[in-house]
């Protein structure tokens, strides 16, 4: 069982939670050009790190916010969260 | 090679089965080849396999960082079936189930196919619907299928829940009746012996660290017991693709995520097809030895863990309670877990590459094991030929920029999700 810290709720359970990716994958910025390229970097390309990965999860049964999670994926080991707006330092 | 029979079985037994030969050497790597196949797992030992045999190259080396079959193809639930929907899977399944049909002669090795059936239940019905145009889908594509009412479901599977107040009642399903389970370690040592025969090295506790790769191709790779030179070089290695794939300076469209599987205690036989839940994810099927072989959802979240979390686990038995709620009076036995290359459509990627020489085969999801004559036949086509066959040609790695997805199940980019 993880145990994720929700920012705005405290520790709780993963049940609570549910998974929405890689956090460090950005959307092209609007009204500029963007290329085939980044659109496939955006929707399809992921580096899916081995170590550490910061992520989103939503709080689903809970406040329902979205949250970024920095955590190991090899020891499923959860270092620090974040606000979803938080910027990660 | 020492051939398996019975006349050698008898012979080997006045010597207490003391004088076998090994079913395969244990070779320092040489200082080049002519293919590279990194994994050592189902797909990359069919690869070398094929390659020998069908295209004539042998001087090829498999390089595994553990031990062969160590990964997914000692770690899945054995279920082999080709019922898809969209033509690419279809054909390039049902292709392999040929293959699978010949295996144990092929190989000379007993892999133990049991084309038992597989049963898909239907739990309404527009999942009727659904399943009735996946089944014509098959038959158009020349693979077996049958769609069944509730009474012809009942029949086969008596023991499943058919009471009248469950929340997801079993309306019918659709069956491939020659789909069936193998014994997978079995197919890893197949492979591996008779590729080892024909002068394949398999190169075990060797772990891939570098690529060498000049002006846009491949010469070499470097490994954890030196470099080793190589006209061409085939990425087999599942979950480990982007590890892989970022030495490269290549980003794919895959993610590494979490797939358990358990087994219950032995009992009598109860059930001789693969069964899957309608409602969820769960598939179930019994081992010779007697076992309840189960597995379903994905953990949801990234991880190269290989074992598990009960959180899932207890999901995924749910819902196996739901359908045949005498699961529930088994204790388990074993559970584990292995990592599973998520491809972004949810079907898998066996293609060329930008740089000349490296090919690629990952991709493969849920549903690796089934596909491991089919993807070693293919890859080694692709690799020999320098072109991908008409059977891997929709599994091309720049679909995803030019659209042409293949996404049988309809989740999207999210193919994690459950």
């Amino acid at each position: 069982m993880l145990y994720i810290n929700c920012p705005h709720c405290g520790m709780r359970s993963q049940n609570e939670f549910s998974y929405g990716g890689d956090a460090s994958v950005k959307r092209p910025e609007l009204n500029k050009e963007v290329s085939d390229q980044e659109w496939d970097n955006f929707v399809y390309n992921r580096k899916s790190l081995r170590g550490k990965h910061l992520e989103l999860w939503q709080h689903i049964s809970g406040c329902r916010q979205w949250i970024k999670v920095e955590r190991d994926t090899t020891t499923h080991e959860i270092f620090r969260t974040f606000k979803a707006d938080e910027e990660v330092a | 090679m020492q051939k398996y029979s019975i006349f050698n079985l008898v012979k080997n037994a006045f010597s207490n089965h003391q004088n076998w030969d090994l079913a395969w050497k244990d070779p320092t790597p040489k200082e080049e080849y002519d293919v590279v196949i990194i994994g050592g797992g189902g797909h990359g030992l069919a690869t070398a396999y094929y390659l020998a045999k069908e295209h004539n190259i042998t001087k090829v080396a498999i390089i595994e960082k553990g031990w062969i079959g160590g990964g997914n193809v000692g770690r899945n639930t054995t279920i082999i079936r080709s019922n898809y929907m969209h033509d690419e899977n279809g054909l390039f399944s049902e292709f392999g189930m040929d293959l699978w049909r010949k295996m144990s002669q092929d190989l000379n090795y007993n892999v133990m196919f049991s084309p038992r059936g597989i049963i898909n239940l239907a739990h309404s019905d527009a999942q009727m619907n659904a399943y009735a145009r996946r089944g014509n889908s098959m038959r158009l594509n020349g693979i077996d299928a049958v769609l069944l009412n509730r009474e012809q479901v009942k029949e086969i599977i008596p023991m499943a829940d058919f009471s009248e107040n469950v929340r997801f009642p079993i309306f019918g399903g659709l069956m491939q009746p020659s789909a069936g389970t193998a014994r997978h370690d079995a197919v890893a040592w197949g492979y591996a012996r008779q590729a080892d025969s024909m002068g394949v090295d398999i190169i075990q506790n060797c772990e891939v660290i570098g690529f060498d790769v000049s002006a846009g191709k491949i010469k070499g790779i470097r490994t954890s017991r030196g470099n080793i030179k190589a006209k061409k070089v085939g990425l087999c290695v599942a979950g480990s693709t982007n590890i892989l794939a970022e030495k490269l300076n290549m980003t794919l469209p895959i993610e590494t995520h979490l797939l358990q599987a358990c087994v219950s205690e032995p009992v009598k036989p109860v059930l001789d097809k693969v069964v899957t839940f309608g409602a969820g994810h769960f598939y179930v099927s019994q081992s010779d030895k007697g076992e309840m072989v189960m597995g379903g959802d994905l953990d949801g979240y990234n991880s190269y863990a290989q074992r598990g979390n009960l959180p899932t686990l207890q999901h995924v038995l749910t819902e196996g309670i739901a359908m045949m709620p005498f699961l529930s009076k088994l204790k388990m036995l074993r559970t584990w877990g292995g990592i599973m290359d998520m491809s972004m459509d949810g079907s898998p990627i066996i293609d060329k590459t930008h740089i000349e020489g490296l090919y690629l085969n990952c991709g493969w999801c849920y549903g690796g094991f089934k596909a491991t004559p089919a993807s070693g036949w293919t890859f080694a086509h692709t690799i020999a030929q320098d072109r991908v066959h008409e059977l891997n040609a929709g599994y091309s790695l720049n679909r995803f920029s030019t659209g042409h997805l293949i996404d049988e199940k309809g989740l999207g980019t999210k193919t994690w999700i459950s």
